[in-house]
């Protein structure tokens, strides 16, 4: 009886003291903004998670050793306060809650995978809090009408055009009609591949293309060989495989089994899923989107240009032999908060949201400027091939591209 | 769909030994895990929801002895070996705490491995899609329209070989005999002196060395990701299902017939419906028995 009192008086207790702290630690306290975020620090996506939070930190990091954030005259410091989602989307929802409700943060960052922002993103809309996310690049999620996330990323619609085009451009310079081209496409069921796959859907509409394989891939996909059996009878001219880094493994894995001689290949997560350290044969000539390169003409004040981010990054983490775009994205993102902060003037979520929503900036990641959808519409999505020596070749026309693929089995 | 048919008959019939032999090979490693999911099954009436776990969990030991160089068949024994002595303890600290429980139990407890399980090889290994690439080429035939690469007939031949011995085992050795006494009659089996306790502590360590090996098959042939032991666990039922308890050639030969099944699927509804498949012929096989069973059934008079 003793013990049950004691414990509900107990209970009582810790709850009051953590409604305390979470009063005492609103937003801006100090000399210091806190920003919140729920990220993917365990299960299937902590590999991502972990290149979104050093990208946050660096940025942190560079921004408070800069002078920080100026607002009224004054200088603030900017904080990020992280939970670990453990990739489940019901989690990310649960913890974005708490981080406003409990933590009194006024500000957030996004999470990591497009799931996750979609799970998360009604909890900040409802709350009134603007979000400004760097990995959720499914075109769904700016469909919503949500009027406080803001994207700095490419949609997930922009991904793999420039692969049909050039398709489209190898028939031309041969003299035929890109109505000619052979397209077979694999795509997982997922939210982002779905949508990736519909705005191809479109384009090889617009271009009349023949669409003589369009497969789905299952969630647990560890074979594939009958979609690339039926490639192999049926000779496309473009193969296009989307399935996050376990598709563009078992692709690649698959390709040099089967020896498949397609001339355009391309297809998403070739960095994450590291197909050109493990298939360097099969994966070469490879067509790969990506969100951010190094090599871009891209400067602002505070990170220099790309190049130089990518080199101030490796230097702080040096285990990195090329860096995840998903860091350099998420830098871009924290970048952005200290330009609305000090475009606003004001700690007032409204009046921040606004200056989010008028940011019109050139950063080293790329320009950035939200649509009305809150989308990134500045930004261009990039290709690149990957070359024999396993060197990621930026493409931006048909006369860039190594045509057909170099590759001998 | 229709041209996929097509395909298959009219435009280049060719594919079909594609499609048959890649159904032989995924056959052949489902036949192993599937082979100790009815033994457990039907030594002990547990139901191992965890055997896909085991299969990915010989997957990954098989990649960490594979980096530190060893060669295959060896790699094969010793991941054997560790899943034995692994099933031994799980049986010690889990399964003969629930082995006279109902059904639910087994269901619960198994489950809640399989989910541990999962969540450890994530913890060690992380998220990542693994493989083994044994860098073995392949052999093309058909002007390419055929190819099979060397270490998917490695695995079938390592899987053949396994299944021999297990037969051997089975059928000659003491502990064999002794496992299949304590299937048909526990009890019987307790009178005439057989420890059935050790009995099923080495049935269900067996079970799990086999799922070992499958794993390592699996690590060669495919890619695998902590996440993935449920398809292997889906498969098992259907073809335990299928092929009914204790019955060795009727598992092998449901084996091969979902591996085909799984393949000519993919082949014509697209390879997302492949998965589906084995759940697809598991309802068949549970409709007919349910239909059949009717049909004999004979009111008391």
């Amino acid at each position: 009886m003793f013990l049950k009192y004691a414990i509900s008086v107990f209970s009582a207790l810790a709850i009051s003291i953590a409604g305390f702290a979470g009063t005492a630690l609103a937003k801006v306290e100090g000399d210091t903004i806190t920003l919140g975020s729920a990220l993917s620090l365990t299960g299937k996506y902590a590999t991502n998670g972990l290149h979104t939070q050093r990208g946050y930190d660096f940025a942190v990091d560079r921004i408070n050793s800069t002078g920080g954030v100026k607002v009224g005259g004054k200088s603030y410091k900017l904080t990020v306060k992280y939970y670990d989602d453990e990739s489940t989307p019901a989690r990310g929802a649960q913890l974005a809650e708490r981080l406003i409700q409990q933590d009194g943060v006024d500000y957030m960052l996004g999470p990591y995978s497009s799931g996750m922002t979609k799970a998360i993103a009604p909890v900040s809309e409802k709350f009134g809090v603007p979000m400004i996310e760097a990995e959720g690049a499914s075109r769904s999620l700016f469909t919503q009408g949500y009027k406080y996330l803001f994207a700095v990323l490419s949609t997930t619609d922009l991904y793999l055009p420039g692969a049909v085009h050039f398709a489209a451009d190898q028939k031309k310079s041969a003299g035929q009609s890109p109505s000619d081209v052979k397209v077979a496409m694999a795509f997982e069921g997922d939210p982002f591949s779905m949508d990736i796959r519909a705005g191809l859907v479109e384009l090889i509409k617009d271009y009349d293309m023949k669409l003589i394989i369009d497969d789905q891939l299952p969630a647990d996909l560890s074979d594939m060989s009958t979609t690339l059996t039926k490639v192999k009878a049926l000779k496309p001219d473009i193969l296009i495989v989307s399935g996050h880094s376990k598709g563009a493994a078992t692709a690649a894995r698959q390709i040099d089994e089967m020896k498949i001689n397609v001339p355009i290949i391309a297809l998403t997560h070739c960095e994450a899923a590291k197909v050109h350290e493990k298939f360097p044969n099969a994966s070469t000539g490879f067509l790969c989107p990506t969100q951010w390169t190094p090599n871009i003409d891209k400067k602002d004040a505070m990170f220099g240009n790309a190049a130089k981010w990518n080199a101030d990054f490796i230097k702080a983490h040096p285990s990195y032999s090329s860096v995840p775009y998903q860091s350099a994205q998420a830098s871009a993102a924290v970048y952005v908060w200290k330009e609305a902060f000090e475009a606003a003037n004001s700690f007032d979520k409204d009046a921040v949201r606004d200056a989010i929503a008028a940011v019109e900036m050139e950063t080293f990641y790329g320009d950035v400027k939200f649509g009305p959808d809150g989308n990134n519409v500045a930004k261009p999505m990039f290709l690149r091939q990957i070359g024999a020596d396993g060197s990621y070749n930026l493409v931006q026309s048909f006369s860039d591209l190594d045509y057909p693929r170099n590759v001998s089995y | 769909m229709l041209d996929n048919l097509q395909l298959l008959f009219v435009w280049a019939p060719i594919i079909n030994i594609q499609v048959i032999l890649d159904g032989i090979f995924v056959g052949a490693v489902f036949a192993l895990s599937a082979y100790g999911l009815a033994l457990v099954w039907g030594v002990m009436n547990i139901k191992n929801l965890a055997q896909g776990d085991f299969v990915i969990m010989g997957g990954y030991l098989a990649l960490s002895l594979h980096y530190i160089g060893i060669p295959l068949p060896l790699i094969l024994i010793i991941v054997s070996v560790i899943m034995f002595v692994f099933g031994w303890g799980i049986y010690i600290l889990i399964i003969r705490r629930i082995i006279n429980q109902d059904m639910f139990v087994s269901l619960l407890a198994t489950f809640g491995l399989s989910l541990l399980l999962q969540q450890v090889i994530n913890l060690f290994y992380g998220p990542e899609v693994q493989t083994i690439d044994m860098k073995m080429g392949s052999y093309d035939a058909f002007d390419y329209m055929v190819s099979v690469p060397y270490s998917k007939v490695m695995s079938l031949v390592l899987a053949g070989i396994i299944t021999f011995c297990v037969v051997l085992f089975m059928k000659r050795s003491r502990m064999g005999q002794a496992i299949r006494a304590t299937a048909q009659d526990p009890r019987a089996a307790r009178v005439l002196g057989i420890d059935t306790d050790r009995v099923y502590a080495f049935t269900f360590a067996f079970n799990a060395a086999l799922c070992g090996a499958a794993g390592v098959l699996v690590s060669i042939i495919w890619v695998i990701q902590p996440f993935y032991g449920i398809t292997y666990s889906v498969r098992s039922f259907a073809i335990v299902t299928a092929a009914g308890l204790g019955n060795l050639p009727g598992v092998i030969g449901a084996a091969f017939g979902i591996g085909l099944f799984e393949k000519y699927t993919g082949m014509i509804l697209g390879t997302a419906y492949e998965v589906a498949a084995p759940v697809a012929i598991l309802l068949i096989v549970l409709i007919v028995r349910q239909i059949n069973m009717k049909r004999n059934r004979q009111p008391v008079r």
